[in-house]
This record gives C-alpha cells, sequence and structure tokens, in this order.
C-alpha cells in the first residue's frame, strides 16, 4: 500500500520528501519518501546501516539533509538544531534518555521549563501536582511517582520521563528508537497502552524496532529501508513476518537455523552444575556437553543471569557443585572461570563486555595477552596475526583491527566479544543474550557461529529470552522460573507453548492447565 | 505484493559505521600522534616568544644549550611524578597524594640515622617509602573500596603530617655527597636528572604500550567490568598502579634532595596539580581508559619553558600561575573541539 496520490489535507502529519544524506561520499539516505500521518503508528524496520538513525537524526534536527526536505502539517520545515525541532513538536525518543540523577522525576521532566513561584523560587509543590496531573491522564501514576529520583530509575521510567517531557510541548510527532529493547514484557504492556492513547489524540507515531511481534501488536503500517533506500511501505494487515525479513534483508532467511553440529561428542560433559543454591536460584543441575547447544530460558527475573554469574564465580555459592570437563572446581572469580576454561559473554554488552573507546585489536586479545607476550612483553606481530584470523573467520566488518569499537555495528560488537572468547579457545561458553539489539541480518550470522563453535566441540549455554531463537539454536532447552528449574526440553519436542507453560508452571498448574 | 522490492542480493548491511570512519585519523597519523604534534607545536611557540623577547640569549648557542638544559631540569622532577600519575590516570584513578609522598620519601632519607647507612642507604629508603605508600594507597583503593580522591586525598595530609614529625618540621640537609652531586653532574655532556627522567620515561613508555600490564591498565580504566570478566585481576592490577605512581615519587625525591642538597616535609608543594595539568593536557582522559606517555611529558615541558620564559625574563610569577591555569583551560577546550569538529567534519562532507 503506497501513499496515495492525493491525500487528504491535514491527516499527513509528517512528510519526508526525496531526503538523501551522504557522510565522507557514503550514501546513508537515497531519495526516501515517507509520510506519517495524524493518529497512526508507523513502524521504520532496517538492518543496522539501513538508514534508520540517520532519518530520525534528520527529523531531531541533529543532522541537515544534503537534499528533499520535510513537511510538517503542510508547511516546509528546516530544523537546524534539536531545539527547533521540539518547538516544532517533533520529538524522538531515543534508547537511553538523559536524565539528571540527582533531582526528581518531576524536575526532570520540566527541566528548562520549571514553573516558578514569585521571584526566581522553584514551586516544587504545583511542579509534582502537575506531573502527578500528566501520570495519571496517562495511566502511568502506579508505575512512577514525580518525587523519585532520576537517578533510582529502570530504563522503563526514564523512558516515560522522557516521553512526559515530550508532552509537555504541544507534540504533533514522536518518533521512538528501539523503545523495548530494555523493557520487561510488563513494562512494554504500558508503553504501548500509551503509544495507543497518544495515537488516538492525534499524534503521529513513527516506531523503530526490530521486533516483528511488537511491529505487528502496534504498528499500523511498515516502512522498511535498506542501505539508505525506502523498499517498501506495507499495511500491518496486508504483510507478514516473512515478507518484511525479506524485504529488510534482501534474502530469504527461512534457513536462518542452519544446524550443522552434529553433537558427535556429547557424552562428555564439559560443564555440570550439580545443586547449585545461590541467593537467587535454588538447587540447579545440568549439563552442558562438548558440541552441544544448551539453550536456557525463562521469563525476566527468572534468575538465568544470576546463575551463569553464580557458574562463573561471580556470585557466591551457598551449597553445589561445579565441574569443568569432569573436574570439580572452586571458582572465586570470572578470572577462575576464565582460567578453567569458561567464557561469559555477558547480557549487557557495552557496559559489561566491550572497551568502546579502544580498538578492536584491543578488545579481542584481551583475553589472551599473556599467552601472546613473552617476557611480559606483548608480541604485537602475533597478537595482530591472532586478532586479523579471528575477524576474518567471524567475518567482522571493520575498515581495520584498529578501528575503535565504538564505531562498529551492534553484531558486529557481538562477535568482536565473541572472537575475544575464541581466541581464548574455551571449552565452555556462555552467552547470556546473544542477539540482543542486534539486526536480522547479524542474528543469523551470530545463530551459524554458534552453530559452527559448536561444532568444533565447544560446550556453548546460550540465554535468551527470544523463543524462536532458542528454539532454533539449542539441541536441550532448560526453562527457569523463581530461580529453580522447572523443566527440560529436546530440541524435537520443544514448542513456544511448551516453553511458556514452563516458564509460568505455577500460574498454570494453580490452574490446573499444565498438561 | 512484493513488486516494489528491489531485487534480493546479498547484501551486507554496507554500514553507518564508514561514515564516521575517517574522523579517527587524519593524514595518516593517529589521534595521539596528531596531539603531542599539536603540543611539540605549542613549545616551538614558547621558544619563538622566548628567542623576540630575548634575543641576546637566544642569539648564543652555549647559553641557548644550558637554558634547554635548565629547562629539561626544572621539568625532571615533576616528570617523574607525571610518569607515575598518567599510568594512575589512564587505570581510572587519581592520586592527590604524589607531593606528599615526594615529602616524605624525602625527608626519611635525609634523616641522620638514614644517612649514617650511605648512599645506597638513602636511595633504597627513598623507593621503599615511595612504594609502600602507594601499596597503602592502592591497598585502600582497590581491596578497601575507597574512592581514589579520598583516599589519596588522606594520604596527602596524613603523608605530609609524618614527614614534619619524622623531621621535626626542620628542614634536613643531606650530607651525602653521591646524593648531592647528582643534580650537578652531567652523563656525556647531559645533566644526569635529564638522563632519569629520559630513562623513566623511556620505561614508562615500554610498559604502558608494549607490555600486559599497559593494556591491562588502559583496558581497566576503559571499562573495569569488561577487564573483570575478562579474567584480568583488577583489584590487584589497581593497587599496583598506585605502588608504581609511589615508586616515582621515591625516584623524584631523590632527585628533589640532591637539587636542594636537603629536604622538608613543605617540599614538592603541589606537586599532584602539576603532574596532574601536565597528564591531562598531554591527552590522557581524566575518566580513564586512554593517555600517552608522550604526551605527558610534553604537557610538563609546556610547563617548564613558562616557567622559563617568566624567569628569563623576571617577571613575576603570579602571573605565570595565571597564564598556567589558562592553558590547562585552553588545552582541555582545544581537545575538546577538535574532538568534536574532526567528527563532524567528517560526518558532514
Amino acid at each position: 500500500m503506497t501513499t496515495p496520490a492525493t491525500a487528504p489535507p491535514a491527516a499527513e502529519a509528517l512528510c519526508v520528501e526525496a531526503l538523501s544524506k551522504r557522510f565522507a561520499g557514503v550514501r546513508a539516505l537515497h531519495d526516501v519518501h515517507i509520510d506519517v500521518r495524524a493518529g497512526e503508528v508507523l513502524a521504520l524496520m532496517g538492518e543496522n546501516g539501513a538508514g534508520k538513525s540517520t532519518l530520525l537524526k534528520i527529523l531531531s534536527g541533529d543532522y541537515q539533509p544534503d537534499s528533499g526536505r520535510l513537511v510538517l502539517e503542510g508547511e516546509p520545515v528546516v530544523f537546524r538544531t534539536p531545539a527547533e525541532a521540539h518547538r516544532a513538536g517533533v520529538r524522538i525518543i531515543y534508547q537511553e534518555p538523559e536524565i539528571v540523577p540527582h533531582v526528581s522525576v518531576a524536575e526532570n521532566v520540566y527541566i528548562g521549563a520549571l514553573p516558578r513561584r514569585r521571584g526566581r523560587l522553584l514551586d516544587r509543590g504545583a511542579l509534582h501536582a502537575r506531573v502527578q496531573a500528566d501520570l495519571e491522564r496517562y495511566g502511568f501514576a502506579q508505575v512512577l511517582r514525580p518525587d523519585t529520583l532520576g537517578g533510582r530509575l529502570s530504563a522503563a521510567q526514564r523512558q516515560l520521563v522522557e516521553i512526559l517531557r515530550a508532552l509537555t510541548g504541544n507534540v504533533r510527532v514522536i518518533a521512538f528508537d528501539e523503545p523495548t529493547s530494555s523493557l520487561s514484557e510488563h513494562e512494554v504492556d504500558a508503553l504501548f497502552a500509551l503509544i495507543r492513547r497518544l495515537r488516538d489524540d492525534g499524534v503521529a507515531i513513527i516506531y523503530v524496532s526490530h521486533r516483528m511481534k511488537e511491529i505487528f501488536r502496534i504498528a499500523d503500517r511498515v516502512a522498511v529501508l535498506r542501505d539508505g533506500r525506502l523498499v517498501g511501505q506495507r499495511a500491518v494487515a496486508e504483510t507478514s513476518e516473512d515478507e518484511l525479513v525479506r524485504m529488510m534483508v534482501g534474502r530469504d532467511l527461512s534457513a536462518m537455523f542452519r544446524r550443522r553440529h552434529t553433537g558427535a561428542a556429547r557424552d562428555r560433559s564439559m560443564l555440570s552444575v550439580r545443586s547449585l543454591t545461590t541467593d537467587d536460584v535454588t538447587d540447579i543441575s545440568f549439563d552442558v556437553r562438548a558440541g552441544e547447544v544448551l539453550g536456557l530460558t525463562g521469563l525476566v527475573g527468572a534468575g538465568r543471569s544470576e546463575l551463569v554469574r553464580a557458574v562463573v564465580g561471580d556470585l557466591p555459592i551457598r551449597s553445589g557443585r561445579v565441574l569443568v570437563d569432569g573436574e570439580p572446581v572452586r571458582l572465586r572469580s570470572p578470572r577462575d572461570a576464565v582460567r578453567v576454561g569458561i567464557g561469559l559473554a555477558p547480557e549487557e554488552r557495552k557496559a559489561d563486555a566491550l572497551i568502546l573507546e579502544r580498538t578492536v585489536r584491543d578488545n579481542v586479545s584481551l583475553a589472551v595477552l599473556s599467552r601472546l607476550s613473552r617476557f611480559r612483553i606483548v608480541r604485537r606481530g602475533r597478537e595482530r596475526d591472532l586478532v586479523n584470523r579471528y575477524v576474518r573467520q567471524l567475518d567482522v566488518r571493520t575498515p581495520s583491527v584498529e578501528q575503535e569499537v565504538r564505531r562498529l555495528s551492534g553484531g558486529n560488537q557481538q562477535k568482536v566479544v565473541l572472537a575475544r572468547w575464541l581466541a581464548r579457545r574455551p571449552k565452555v561458553l556462555i552467552l547470556d543474550e546473544p542477539t540482543r539489539g542486534i539486526d536480522v541480518g547479524a542474528k543469523a550470522e551470530i545463530y551459524s557461529l554458534i552453530d559452527e563453535l559448536a561444532a568444533e566441540g565447544i560446550a556453548v549455554l546460550v540465554i535468551s529470552s527470544e523463543l524462536p531463537e532458542i528454539l532454533g539454536l539449542a539441541d536441550r532447552i532448560i526453562v527457569m522460573q523463581h530461580g529453580r528449574i522447572t523443566g527440560e526440553l529436546t530440541h524435537d519436542d520443544a514448542t513456544e507453548e511448551r516453553i511458556l507453560a514452563l516458564a509460568m508452571a505455577d500460574q498454570l498448574t494453580s490452574e490446573g492447565v499444565i498438561r | 505484493m512484493s513488486a516494489t522490492e528491489a531485487p534480493a542480493s546479498p547484501v551486507s548491511p554496507a554500514d553507518e559505521r564508514t561514515t564516521t570512519g575517517p574522523g579517527r585519523r587524519w593524514g595518516g597519523l593517529s589521534e595521539t600522534a596528531l596531539r603531542n604534534l599539536a603540543l611539540v607545536g605549542v613549545l616551538v611557540v614558547l621558544v619563538i616568544i622566548g628567542a623576540v623577547t630575548r634575543p641576546d640569549l637566544y642569539g648564543d648557542p652555549v647559553r641557548v644549550r644550558d637554558n634547554v638544559f635548565t629547562i629539561l631540569e626544572q621539568a625532571s622532577v615533576i616528570g617523574v611524578v607525571t610518569v607515575g600519575m598518567t599510568f594512575v590516570i589512564i587505570g581510572g584513578g587519581i592520586d592527590l597524594s604524589v607531593g606528599a609522598i615526594v615529602a616524605l620519601a624525602g625527608v626519611w632519607c635525609t634523616t641522620v640515622a638514614t644517612q649514617s647507612y650511605g648512599t645506597f642507604g638513602m636511595i633504597f629508603t627513598a623507593l621503599t617509602v615511595g612504594l609502600c605508600v602507594g601499596l597503602v594507597n592502592g591497598g585502600l583503593i582497590s581491596y578497601g573500596r575507597l574512592v581514589p580522591f579520598i583516599a589519596t586525598l588522606a594520604m596527602m595530609v596524613a603523608a605530609r603530617g609524618l614527614a614534619a614529625s619524622i623531621s621535626g618540621k626542620q628542614t634536613q640537609v643531606s650530607e651525602n655527597r653521591t646524593i648531592n652531586a647528582i643534580a650537578s653532574t652531567d652523563v656525556l655532556g647531559i645533566p644526569l636528572l635529564v638522563v632519569i627522567l629520559a630513562v623513566v620515561v623511556a620505561a614508562g613508555w615500554v610498559l604502558l604500550n608494549r607490555t600486559t600490564f599497559g593494556r591491562r591498565t588502559v583496558a581497566v580504566g576503559g571499562n573495569r567490568e569488561a577487564a573483570r570478566l575478562a579474567g584480568i585481576n583488577v583489584t590487584r592490577h589497581t593497587m599496583l598502579l598506585y605502588a608504581l605512581s609511589g615508586l616515582c615519587c621515591g625516584i623524584a625525591a631523590i632527585m628533589l634532595t640532591s637539587l636542594s642538597t636537603s629536604a622538608q616535609a613543605g617540599a614538592a608543594n603541589l606537586y599532584e596539580l602539576d603532574a596532574i595539568a601536565a597528564a591531562i593536557i598531554g591527552g590522557t582522559l581524566l575518566s580513564g581508559g586512554r593517555g600517552s606517555i608522550i604526551g605527558s611529558l610534553l604537557g610538563v615541558l609546556v610547563f617548564s619553558t613558562i616557567t622559563n620564559l617568566f624567569a628569563i625574563n623576571n617577571l613575576a610569577t603570579e602571573v605565570q600561575n595565571m597564564v598556567k591555569g589558562g592553558i590547562i583551560v585552553a588545552a582541555v577546550l582545544v581537545q575538546q573541539v577538535r574532538f568534536k569538529s574532526l567528527t563532524t567534519i567528517f560526518a558532514r562532507t
């Protein structure tokens, strides 16, 4: 469904007309036409690097287009700065909004426009009352209090503050940039309720996300970008996941999960956990065998990340044992775990795994520096050879190994983390949410890498909340709830329904639903 | 329905990364090299100012050489301290106690008792005191989980107190001829103090850029958590960084004692500020994770050249301190602007 030539007037809140933008000779956007109407949710999809961010940054006034123009409610507009975009009623809600940690939610919302009592004194009472009223109006009184300090807010609450900020002005267009990547299921529901309310109030909404399910839940139309061009627009009702994926990547991803690892050496348990109990988990036992992929899933808060943190010695163990390759080990720190051959790629890639300001080389060689050095002097030739080998093997797309990691896309950053552990030749690799925030194409590559690693005989433990991912990757799946294992499924038996039944076992058994 | 699609092809996400890629390098030089080159430029300008204001001095090669050595000698003590400081800052910390450690090590190695053990005893004492105080700093910070600012601030006060109590607030004169001769000895025509600085800087450069210790320092300062999960013993490493800084202070204490043939509790006043300032204008990030030994050396040289410029022109030191303050601010501003403009210029053309 492409845009009709004669759209009903006033219905189109924002038209992007023939927008083009080049960076250092590289085309980021090329002749892009997109319209958003008042009272509709337009999903914007595309792989990383497709041009979504550039488009948002042009809308926000951060970048100026090389050609083309923006038309806001019939009037051509030019945003030279984000402030100009704000004044015109165009707001972008980024994943990590700027929040002042030491002042209240209310002051954060009205930052820059604080109400004053006579003179220059801040009228806190009026401010809190106003924000409380806003919160009640939008149905968030349960989730957020005006007097909470900014520093105590969860990711979801921070986004909410940013949204409230946007709503304090006369907002015409709101763009959400992957808003749900750090939200729990419950928070996503609340966010969607808010988006629907805004839509019903006549705001035009642009929703950028990788998550298909969300697109189908919230969006009215979908526009797909690829390599800076608009590939097509569809009404959500008239399209399918398969079609959107094809549009985004330009290839069919039905074979996203190719399973080459055979599990020939499956009888050798590389990581055994026996009756492990910590503050967060109770009586956990499982094995990860050489050459297999074990999936670990459960709802957020089930204790998955806490479990692996305890396994690598980062959280104290109350009772139970850990064996690596049959040998009992006592791991007191992640350092001990690395030494016995366990690598952990944590959930928060940027915060916990990468040194963003340093090069690909520095990041890949980090865990193997001693092996690369003689008399503590790093042998740089060997280092470069090793890093280059893994960069090639994992197909990390970087101009050179001297590129700073922060300049790579999410998928390539994750490959750098994997390369670091592969260089260490681990026996066990633990991957916590390995594809979070990564676009579809890169996901497929990460999946095939995981498959290869297992084929090489590494025992891989994958933690994931994305059921299709777990179903496609894992040979066996263990499901956790409230810090306990509620069941185990084999690759062939597992279905989304069965996993969910185990993940929510207590709710269901209380109603007598489970099997 | 898929009529509007482009023909399916195995497209690789060709990326926004290429758009910002060239921002890092400019004419084939790394950003660190660029920054250092800019500092060399500042030094050249300062020398030209010196030559213009004192043509008599700069007209005579012998006096020029002497003046250069004067500048380098003045830079030597603080330069050694700055090398240690640079490691601490790159590793994500700060050491406010360096001046106090220099004073304490100086006082301790010039007590009558220590002097009775001779040259070796004095040098050993100065280095040990520096190292031990550094280890205490490091222990408080890494194992005691104190904020570096607080721990070293406390040490700064305590070490000066200890130095005052050891010396009875008296200036202790060094009777040791060998120690006293360090500052007046030349090696192959170069003052020994300058040679010591050169050796420490060279050792610091190798340690930072070529060894596992240096790489881990950068990793710990760049992302502590990532370093920890990658198997680096972050706690021990942090302690070693402060020990290294303390050791540098011990070396500096010997040099300073030799220069003044005495030691006192109030010596090396505000060295911490000079060292931090030199490291910062040399391009070391105060937040850690990036820094350069050569940059720090150049930072020290800029300061001592300014001091020299004022001295040869008989100008008041008050003005000099104001100029120094201005230079610190200007250097940081320039770095920010250059950082921004490089990336935006490349991003926008």
